[in-house]
């Protein structure tokens, strides 16, 4: 059973944002408000030393997002060191440690399958799509970390109504790259290559769904999925392909990498729920990466990673256990 | 202090190092983003280690010869112990804690737990008994409970294995797999031994030899380091 909660989008008492990190935040918009999002020099310190960091690749102006939570944000550091991306190792510090060889430009996303309008997009024009939005959601890994990160970017659905889905078009593929030159990672048997993630249509084309090009202000880095990504805050974030190639519209449901490397625990849902468990541990709770330190215990895990009353409905009548 | 003893420091010294290490990256804050799962991986994967490494001790003085080295394996099974508390208390204090519940929950979901607290159970047991008055009192038994070092390791490697499924990357397991497979094939290859390495057994007879005439040399008076018996095979 579904249960909506209203409150979902506001924080508990305890979550509630230090006045500090607030006042930085209310410079943070009015420098957004009169684009200047990347902050001058003089205001850099600053924001280093404020919990929210800045990324130090190019700058990505956008405009603010009514999506973003006010939860304390991750640090760019930790949100950049510490990744699952299998493409260049298992390991949390590998990404950062070997993405260096990805080429991020020039790059092309071939946009194909049940569509009208099959296209493949330079990354330029496809940047160029609509306008960006810094978007803070928060992030939940299968693994029982999370984080809360400003991406930079766009629904997806703004791609997917310009190319003009058939009837057919049940289902959404994004497929990553899987260049053995560039990554090393994908020597290795760990998964099937290239890693495939997918989505209902609905689910696609919600407007929290994100194509996303940026995150701190910034590009991209490599080891977070450059040069565009998705997002799904309300998914596990496994869910969310990086530095995608391709994306198919198709009829019927794909084949993700992780649901065919386990079919019995990653399912093509993977909607985070506390209630439904991974077969092999709990989902109950999170460790929030950063989160005032060492001793911080673990928080709550929430229906649909707090999303719920913005998701929930497409979900209605059925049965998460089942479609986990 | 003799060589010996020297040595012992040394290897108490170097046997520090990862914990050093944990403190100094740990002060330094340079612990990455996840620092309670840094110390557990590094804790574990040192305990696996350490105890490897008193696996090995038996296999290298047989084949080099150097018998005091079975006079540094205490100490180094003492560290494996010691990097299993650590990890042991980082999970129930800094992942979950002392909440019982949640942690019974985990044990019941998760049975790479429930391998990792037997096989920590066991470890607990090897080091209570493991001082010379322990040794002295449990006889003949002390060698026999302390045999439960096999199950320990396996349980170890299990644990390790089954946590690093969860990645779907057992590059790691595989590794100490084939390390603890080749340290206890030895053990079973050890009645062969002779067999298989002639040359050994040659110096053998010849050592047995020397005994032999030693002991003739000295006849009618009974060995007093081993009364009723005058040669002992190893």
């Amino acid at each position: 059973m579904l249960i909506r909660n209203p409150d979902s989008l506001h924080p508990a008492a305890s979550e509630i944002t230090p006045q500090a990190v607030y006042r930085d935040r209310r410079r943070l918009l009015a420098a957004a408000g009169i684009g200047l999002l990347g902050l001058g020099a003089a205001g850099r310190a600053d924001a280093q030393q404020s919990v929210t960091g800045q990324s130090s690749l190019a700058r990505l102006p956008a405009k603010p997002s009514p999506f973003s939570t006010m939860e304390k944000q991750t640090s760019f550091e930790d949100a950049s060191t510490y990744n699952n991306y299998y493409e260049f190792g298992t390991d949390k510090s590998d990404p950062a440690r070997y993405a260096g060889t990805l080429q991020p430009r020039p790059w092309t996303v071939s946009v194909e399958g049940e569509i009208a309008r099959p296209k493949v997009f330079d990354f330029d024009d496809l940047l160029k799509l609509a306008s960006q939005e810094d978007r803070v959601y928060r992030m939940r890994c299968v693994e029982g970390w999370s984080m809360v990160i400003p991406w930079v970017g766009f629904s997806l659905s703004e791609l997917i109504r310009r190319v003009e889905p058939t009837g057919n078009a049940k289902f959404i593929e994004f497929v990553t790259l899987a260049d053995p030159k560039q990554m090393p990672g994908v020597r290795s048997n760990v998964l099937d290559w290239p890693y495939v993630e997918g989505l209902r249509m609905d689910e696609a084309m919600h407007p929290l769904t994100t194509l996303t090009f940026g995150m701190y202000g910034g590009v991209l880095p490599n080891q977070n999925g450059a040069p565009v990504r998705i997002v799904i805050p309300w998914k596990y974030g496994f869910k969310s392909g990086k530095s995608i190639v391709r994306i198919r519209f198709t009829e019927k449901q794909p084949i993700t990498s992780w649901g065919r490397a386990g079919p019995t625990e990653y399912g093509f849902y993977s909607n985070v729920n506390p209630t439904v468990d991974h077969p092999r541990w709990s989902q109950a709770a999170e460790r929030r990466i950063g989160e005032d330190g060492f001793l911080q215990r673990k928080r709550k895990t929430l229906l649909f990673n707090g999303y719920a009353e913005q998701v929930a409905q497409m979900y209605a009548g059925m049965d998460l256990r089942t479609h986990f | 202090m003799n060589a010996l003893g020297w040595l012992k420091v040394a290897l108490f010294a170097v046997s520090l190092v990862p914990f050093v290490r944990l403190v100094v990256l740990g002060f330094g804050g340079k612990l990455g983003a996840n620092p309670i799962e840094f110390i557990t991986h590094s804790t574990g994967f040192w305990t696996l280690t350490f105890l490897c490494i008193t696996l090995t001790v038996t296999p290298l003085r047989r084949l080099t010869g150097w018998q005091w080295l079975v006079r540094l394996r205490r100490m180094i099974g003492l560290f494996a112990f010691f990097y299993a508390v650590l990890h042991f208390v980082t999970y129930v204090w800094f992942d979950q804690w002392f909440a019982l519940d949640d942690i019974l929950a985990d044990v019941w979901k998760r049975p790479f737990i429930t391998v990792g607290f037997v096989a920590f159970l066991i470890m607990s047991a090897l080091a209570f008994t493991s001082t010379h008055w322990m040794k002295r009192r449990l006889g003949r038994r002390w060698s026999r409970l302390h045999t439960l070092i096999y199950p320990t390791i396996i349980l170890g490697v299990l644990h390790f294995w089954w946590l690093k499924q969860d990645k779907n990357d057992l590059s790691e397991p595989w590794l100490f797999a084939w390390i603890v497979a080749a340290l206890l094939l030895f053990r079973v290859l050890l009645p062969y031994w002779h067999r298989l390495f002639p040359k050994h057994k040659r110096d053998q007879r010849r050592a047995a030899t020397v005994m032999q005439q030693a002991t003739a040399r000295i006849a009618g008076r009974p060995d007093p380091l081993q009364p009723g018996r005058s040669t002992r095979r190893h």
